[in-house]
């Protein structure tokens, strides 16, 4: 609890800040684009279809979709666009918010009474005398509901920002949700939910006071808004230290290695930021683009989703290999292996292995055909799948899909005797097994690395600080660490199993 | 030489697709002059009433307000020089009725005191209480409405009051009342006035010279008394008949006959 609540405060600035700026951009787009709808019939038509189209693509996709597009319009026009974090979120949102408030703007002009126009032209108003005493006032509370269900949208929404690295609420459920820490996906929600039920209200105030002609209601509603805004805008003082952005994935390790990396750096007098939660394939772009410095990522990942490679060289080729082709391609490092995997693996209860005399899959594929095999849902169908089978010629007695919980129980219940494992998950710890070695080496490895962007390459200070760390992590720790942040009782924050694993 | 018409229309043509609103009209209005503009519905009444503040812009012709051409000032300009009241009314409901009074007189950078005095002037001059000032629009009843209405046309003092059927919408005794009121007012401020109805007795009774426009051109151009004797035009008799025939059986009626 006391942790979420302490990183409350500068995600909640954060969220203000960029759901602010988003709403402010809709409004002084969308109104006057609504107004110029409202003039050219044949307009409006498209105009609502093409912001009602942005507006049903989910949230989540259009926020991904600016990363790609920022990259190639920064790349055509030379221009250093930051394709991560405050700029994708900003424009995702803003175009997001631009339908109610362009509907709305329509609405409110075609509302309008004839008789009452025909009059403000009759007693010769100017265009923007009839647009600034006649037509907003009178259409405000039209207008105002859409800025209104634009704000709650936005605020919403801006949850989502997180997975394209701009800090907001949404790293509190995120982070959450991927631990199982409900207390942080609850102060997340809770937030984000007061918070657009604040600015709703605010926003009603303002729009009862127009209705009433109460012109406190309307300063009170613009005043506290105002302020909410400005407080959220002052940037709590940056010290002389040069700041790393360092991102994560968005599961229990990641954020544990993020933390654990940010701990280092702070001990050698960086400044942090993190970037939670990334896709896999934004992420690797991110470091490359120097939209963050620092992260962990692993082998197998890297060499067929970047390199594309589909062969399957042992782990010491794979990352020397690795580590020279994104140094040529991207200028981006690989500093090292933390010392263990975090690949596909066979494993079995201790004691069923020592009993049957297992120690390597080619042991196991003598006892196949006596044993179930449990896998998790994709297995199967995973090429990692067919390689090991083929290598071994692996043919059980049966093999059963399960979700990941079930899996361990049917293992620990000994409906199933062997399971496919990630090897670092740290229920392998909590249940006792273990992982049956490969000596064919038919499952790729996925040694996790520590890759630094093109800007921090040659940065010795910097690498300095990190070093350490390579080697110094081994599976079993890794393991452990998991446990702790994904376990039900006595659970930690990644931050400290991130102390415990490099204490 | 002679003083040019306070107002001038010239050869003033307004199609909507194959249909002539106005069909090359002319007319000249003198200063003083309170003009009825009379027709049945589609003769282009207001559609010419419309041409004068440029709410409709004409195909062909001109119109000259003081000598000088419509189209020489930007419209706002030329509207704020013009009174203008319509069947519809459209007082701003987001203003009370001093606001909507003195409309004209923000438009122009008029200060708020003299505003509030000039609004106070004018409740007077249209016969409503000085507390009207703070009421908002939606209180006041159909007939206190339009008072406020040609109150806001009059605030800015304009040469020239255009007035669209300013009282169809009224029941028939407040019509009457506030038609005369405003006839009383027109001779008091001096004003020139065009009407347009569709009601000939309204026109007979409150005009000092009625303008009979049929397919958007003028059929019959004369003082009420003398349209009333020598209305020649069968069409425009047509329309005088109506009134007439009325009065002279209510006459009948009173008669006992």
């Amino acid at each position: 609890m006391n942790e979420a609540v302490a990183a409350l405060p500068e995600l909640l600035r954060a969220h203000i800040v960029l759901s602010g700026a988003a709403i402010a951009i809709a409004i002084l787009v969308g109104l006057p684009l609504a107004l110029w709808a409202a003039g050219h019939k044949r307009a409006r038509v498209p105009l609502l279809a093409l912001v009602g189209l942005v507006q049903t693509i989910p949230a989540l996709a259009l926020l991904a979709l600016f990363y790609p597009l920022l990259l190639l319009t920064g790349a055509a026009l030379h221009l250093a666009l930051p394709a991560l974090g405050f700029l994708p979120a900003l424009i995702a949102l803003a175009l997001y918010a631009l339908l109610p408030i362009v509907r709305n703007g329509v609405a409110a002009r075609e509302g309008l009474d004839r008789g009452v126009l025909e009059a403000a032209d009759g007693v010769g108003m100017t265009r923007r005398q009839r647009l600034w005493l006649v037509e907003l006032p009178l259409g405000a509370p039209v207008l105002l509901a859409g800025i209104r269900t634009a704000a709650v949208w936005t605020i919403g929404a801006a949850t989502l920002a997180t997975t394209v690295g701009q800090p907001s609420l949404g790293n509190l459920i995120f982070s959450g949700l991927q631990t199982e820490n409900w207390i942080r996906v609850l102060v997340g929600c809770a937030a984000a939910a007061g918070l657009a039920l604040v600015v709703d209200g605010l926003l009603a105030l303002i729009e009862t006071g127009l209705a009433r002609r109460s012109p406190w209601r309307v300063r009170t509603g613009l005043g506290l808004l105002a302020a909410g805004l400005a407080l959220a805008l002052i940037q709590p003082g940056r010290g002389p230290a040069p700041t790393i952005v360092i991102g994560a994935k968005n599961f229990s390790e990641q954020y544990i290695l993020a933390a654990g990396l940010a701990d280092r750096l702070h001990a050698a007098g960086y400044r942090t930021e993190l970037r939670e939660d990334l896709g896999s394939a934004v992420a690797y772009r991110a470091v490359a683009a120097g939209d963050i410095d620092v992260y962990v990522d692993y082998s197998g990942t890297l060499w067929t989703n970047v390199l594309g490679r589909t062969d399957n060289p042992p782990a010491p080729r794979l990352r020397a290999e690795l580590a020279e082709a994104l140094a040529k391609r991207d200028g981006v490092r690989l500093l090292g292996t933390l010392g263990f995997e975090n690949a596909y693996a066979l494993a079995m209860r201790r004691s069923r292995a020592q009993a049957l005399g297992l120690s390597s899959i080619a042991d196991l594929a003598r006892a196949a055909p006596r044993l179930h095999l449990a896998s998790d849902i994709e297995f199967l169908s995973r090429p990692e799948w067919r390689s090991v089978r083929d290598a071994y010629g692996l043919n059980f007695a049966g093999t059963r899909s399960y979700s990941p919980t079930f899996m361990y129980r049917a293992i620990a219940d000994g409906s199933a005797d062997v399971l496919s494992a990630f090897s670092s998950d740290g229920r392998i710890a909590a249940f006792d097994l273990v992982t049956l070695s490969d000596p064919k080496h038919a499952l790729p490895s996925y040694e996790a690395v520590l890759l630094v962007s093109p800007r921090r390459a040659h940065d010795e200070r910097f690498l300095a600080a990190l070093r350490p760390l390579i080697g110094a992590i081994p599976i079993e720790r890794m393991r452990q660490a998991n446990l702790m942040v994904d376990r039900d009782s006595d659970k930690k924050s990644p931050e400290e199993a991130a102390r415990w694993l490099l204490e | 030489m002679e003083t040019p018409p306070l107002l001038r229309l010239q050869g003033l043509t307004k199609r909507h697709g194959a249909h002539a609103a106005l069909d090359g009209l002319s007319l000249d209005v003198a200063a003083g002059t309170f003009v009825a503009l009379v027709g049945p519905s589609g003769s282009g009444k207001t559609t010419l009433l419309k041409t004068i503040n440029r709410l409709v812009e004409p195909d062909e012709g001109m119109v000259m307000l003081g000598g000088e051409d419509v189209r020489a000032l930007p419209p706002s300009a030329l509207r704020r020089r013009i009174g203008y009241v319509f069947q519809e009314i459209g007082l701003f409901p987001h203003m009370d009725v001093a606001e909507n009074i003195a409309i004209g007189l923000r438009l122009t950078g008029v200060r708020p005191q003299e505003r509030r005095a000039r609004a106070a002037e004018l409740l007077e001059r249209v016969a409503l209480p000085a507390d009207f000032g703070g009421r908002m629009p939606s209180a006041l009843s159909g007939g206190q409405a339009q008072r406020v209405g040609v109150a806001r046309a009059l605030a800015p003092k304009p040469a020239l009051m255009l007035m669209d059927e300013p009282f169809g919408a009224l029941d028939p005794v407040t019509r009457d009342e506030l038609g005369r009121a405003y006839r009383a007012l027109h001779d008091r401020l001096g004003l020139t006035t065009i009407m347009v109805t569709h009601d000939m007795s309204e026109a007979l009774l409150l005009a000092d010279r009625v303008v009979v426009l049929i397919g958007g051109r003028i059929r019959a151009d004369a003082p009420p008394a003398a349209l009333m004797r020598d209305g020649l035009d069968p069409e425009v008799r047509a329309l005088i008949d109506v009134p007439r025939r009325q009065a002279e059986r209510l006459a009948a009626l009173e008669r006992g006959t």
